[in-house]
């Protein structure tokens, strides 16, 4: 049917892109599908199940640096570094979830921004063995996971490819489940969707928990396939970028997350090649997407004709 | 310095920061009280009011405190003047919706913030103080025959800090003033409890959350105006205070204002007290997990009075 | 063994008791009214039944069991459903969706469209909920109630707002529920209780007033009083 046929054909057009893009340009688009996935995860907890949240970076962090914790000081593999950036992850999102799902809407808004300010100072705490903002490069036997040499250009695009490709076909399917519609009634009614018989605050800790697994695992790979791991990535702008991302391509739909996040991947890729004042873009993009199309490329578009579009 | 005088100096470092938090604070307070709003873009007007203050005490001539001045005065009402722009402009055409500000905010204080950057530029630069005498402060020791009053190095204050605490105290008393005692302070009351009930009251409601806005961030820039002499301007510096008076605000509670200035006092306080004598990272991590959790169990604050 | 039992039930609001020790008990099968004079606490008393806010003080049994301290949807899960006095429903969703929604709660998805018809809404399953006529959205209310095809279904002043043909066909619905489901309706349309009831609890001021068939209350001089003398 349509849907298959339309989300099948973005990943055939990315697949291309190995292909045909310029050196250049592959680097930018791996980065934006690795990124993707990221804004891919907060669409899961803000699109589908309207949790606001602003301290995701926490999450990415938490698998950025479970992973480079454990292969850096721990001598870990690349996959077993991934294993343990996700286990980080997911921890940290079911312990946040358990609390601040406790409070809603702007006290929720708050206090996962709050949690992500911790992460974030804690990085700085522990400076001896983070390297805190300086940060620090991961040695290359690591970045060699499954016999897949990240450190070349092209297999790294087919590894941020495939990452892309699970959790986005992932997500569809996520957004077609009964559990998924589940997810949408609690944004859309949550006092009607208890009074119908759902649990609706274990509903929405599973979903932070999925949110933030899949935030973690974006987190782990960008840290891998980049060779870097940094305090900058558990800063609260690596909270606003997701939520700008995901906003601007259209929250609540699939093909929302990659559309926004290449296209601010881009606009701001070519701002800081003009001035390092370059998030002035992002917060005018905030400002006339909340203003104007605060449903998104991919939301209005399904508002006006596409109707069927998850 | 021995235990006693140096945890005299981390009170009096503290209160300076605490006084400016204060006002810092009740700004938000105000725009988050009467009109249920989360303003992330504060921080941002604190920013522009001590980049202001530089522009302004730069560009007058004399002596420092005609500079100081002059930035005093300008500073505080072209940033109210900015923040009643972007309340008509922005926030009224969201109906104030809260999730939709937010956002609407965040890309607020980008803007303002990478403006800053563009036109005054990632360079940290003081302002002189008006009057800066140093007065060294005393203590007491044990000697045969009783207490003696002895003056330990490194133990002083500046007059221009005593200066900030008693211009902060001040200016909140005014602000208490109008909020309890004058006209407007009713309508803005009667406007934070119940908005409908006030429109129905022939009360401008637009205008007073324009005003309110304007008044709040007006607040920020003037404890701005009054740190930038000891702190430097730059344009990364409103990420702190808009933290901090987050905190406040929300283990303060809403609704009341002393309960705010407390709060203030206790952050400001503690949070210098814990920086002198542990880590700055530290302190800020256990406020920051302390508002997290304040919010989660006991979402009026400490000293609120009704439940958000 | 009756279907919900109280004891004792009370709810205090700060200074403010809006239950004030109630005792009663539905028994399977019947349709039973509660009316009473604005304010006299059926909402409140509704919502600790279903489990929307907790008791003060008192006990309840559903089917004997005790349920006292279970949350909402552990209640629904059971075999209650609950529709709002306020039309509650998920305006951007189609009716059909609303009333999957509502069925796949209790495994029950697969009947939304089979309820839809029955209340009349058939030719309604796509329209976005928000979209419909009043009247409409306070079937499809219903409808979500009856497709998780509880025990006790209680309804907060469902013909409110309903034309008279919907008025009728909501009291021939009804009809053909019961027996096998129990029906607990707040009402103020005298004339639909007097058609459908069983049996009516009177509330005045959160205590039951008058218990007894449609009949014998209109009959009841204290009712009588209570709501053309409350002030």
């Amino acid at each position: 049917m349509k849907v298959w046929g339309l989300h099948l054909a973005v990943l055939a057009l990315l697949a291309v892109g190995a292909v045909i893009l310029p050196d250049y340009h592959q680097g930018v688009v791996a980065r934006a599908m690795v990124l993707a996935v990221f804004a891919m995860g907060y669409n899961i907890a803000f699109g589908y199940t309207g949790l606001l949240s602003l301290g995701h970076a926490m999450f990415f962090a938490a698998g950025m640096y479970g992973m480079g914790m454990a292969v850096q000081h721990g001598g870990a593999s690349g996959a077993l570094g991934l294993l343990a950036g996700l286990i980080a992850a997911a921890g940290l999102a079911a312990i946040v979830g358990a609390l601040a799902l406790r409070a809603a809407g702007v006290a929720f808004m708050i206090v996962t921004l709050m949690f992500a300010q911790a992460i974030h100072l804690s990085i700085f705490l522990f400076g001896d063995w983070t390297r805190s903002d300086e940060g620090f490069v991961l040695q290359g036997a690591a970045r060699q996971p499954f016999g897949i040499d990240l450190t070349q250009a092209e297999p790294r695009y087919w590894a941020a490819f495939a990452l892309f490709a699970l959790v986005f076909l992932a997500t569809l399917l996520l957004a077609r489940s009964g559990f998924g519609r589940t997810l949408v009634a609690i944004r859309e009614n949550e006092a009607r969707a208890g009074m119908l018989g759902y649990d609706t605050f274990r509903l929405k800790w599973t979903a932070l928990l999925i949110s933030g697994v899949i935030s973690g695992a974006a987190g782990a790979c960008y840290g891998l396939f980049f060779g870097y791991v940094g305090a900058g990535f558990a800063s609260v702008q690596y909270s606003i970028l997701p939520l700008l991302w995901v906003l601007l391509g259209g929250a609540g739909t699939v093909i929302g997350p990659i559309i926004g996040t290449l296209f601010m991947t881009y606009l701001i890729d070519i701002a800081s090649g003009i001035t390092t004042a370059y998030m002035l873009i992002a917060g005018a993009a905030l400002l006339l997407l909340a203003l104007f199309a605060p449903q998104g490329l991919a939301g209005e578009i399904r508002r006006r004709f596409a109707g069927w579009l998850p | 310095m021995e235990f006693g005088p140096h945890l005299l100096l981390a009170i009096i470092e503290g209160s300076v920061g605490a006084a400016v938090l204060a006002l810092t604070a009740v700004g938000l307070a105000l725009v988050f009280g009467i009109m249920r709003v989360v303003n992330v873009a504060h921080g941002e007007f604190f920013m522009a009011g001590a980049v202001l203050a530089w522009v302004v005490a730069t560009a007058t001539p004399g002596p420092p405190w005609v500079g100081f001045v002059a930035a005093l005065i300008i500073a505080p009402v072209a940033v109210g003047l900015l923040a009643v722009i972007a309340d008509l402009t922005i926030l009224k055409r969201l109906d104030y919706d809260p999730e939709r500000t937010i956002v609407a905010t965040i890309g607020l204080l980008y803007i303002i913030q990478q403006t800053a950057l563009l036109t005054y530029g990632p360079d940290a630069r003081p302002v002189e103080p008006p009057f800066n005498d140093r007065l060294a402060l005393p203590w007491v020791e044990w000697v045969e025959g009783g207490l003696q009053l002895y003056w330990p190095w490194g133990l002083s204050v500046t007059t221009y800090k005593l200066f900030v605490i008693a211009a902060a105290a001040v200016v909140l008393l005014i602000v208490w003033g109008i909020m309890s005692k004058t006209r407007a302070g009713l309508i803005m009351r009667a406007t934070q409890l119940d908005r409908d009930m006030a429109t129905a009251f022939g009360i401008r409601v637009e205008r007073v959350y324009a005003g309110v806005f304007g008044l709040g961030a007006g607040l920020a820039a003037m404890g701005a105006v009054l740190i930038v002499p000891i702190a430097q301007a730059h344009y990364l510096m409103g990420g702190d205070p808009l933290l901090l008076s987050f905190i406040v605000v929300i283990i303060g509670g809403l609704g009341s204002l002393g309960g705010t200035v407390a709060a203030a006092l206790l952050i400001g306080l503690g949070d210098g007290i814990v920086s002198v004598f542990f880590s700055p990272t530290l302190a800020k991590i256990l406020a920051t997990l302390l508002v997290a959790l304040v919010l989660v169990f006991r979402p009026q604050g400490l000293f609120g009075t009704h439940k958000r | 063994m009756s279907l919900l039992k109280t004891e004792g039930l009370t709810r205090h609001f700060s200074g403010l008791t809006a239950v004030d020790d109630v005792s009663l008990a539905i028994e399977p099968g019947e349709v039973r009214a509660l009316i009473g004079p604005n304010g006299a606490g059926k909402t409140t008393l509704v919502s600790l039944l279903c489990g929307r806010i907790e008791p003060s003080e008192g006990r309840i049994w559903f089917r004997d069991e005790e349920i006292t301290n279970w949350p909402a949807h552990r209640r629904i899960k059971a075999g209650m459903a609950y529709t709002f006095q306020i039309t509650s429903i998920f305006a951007r969703l189609s009716a059909l969706e609303n009333v999957s929604i509502a069925g796949r709660a209790v495994g029950r998805g697969a009947e939304a469209r089979q309820i839809l018809e029955r209340v009349g809404l058939g030719a309604e399953a796509d329209r976005l909920a928000g979209e419909m006529a009043y009247g409409h959205q306070r079937l499809l209310e219903i409808a979500m109630g009856l497709v998780q095809g509880p025990e006790l279904l209680i309804l907060d002043e469902p013909t409110q707002g309903l034309s008279d043909t919907e008025i009728e066909g909501f009291e021939a619905l009804v009809r053909e529920l019961t027996p096998a489901t129990t029906v607990l309706l707040i009402e103020h349309n005298m004339n639909v209780v007097m058609a459908v009831a069983d049996s009516v609890t009177v509330l005045d001021q959160g205590r039951v007033l008058a218990e007894g068939t449609p009949e014998t209350i209109r009959a009841d001089r204290s009712v009588q009083a209570a709501y053309l003398g409350s002030g």
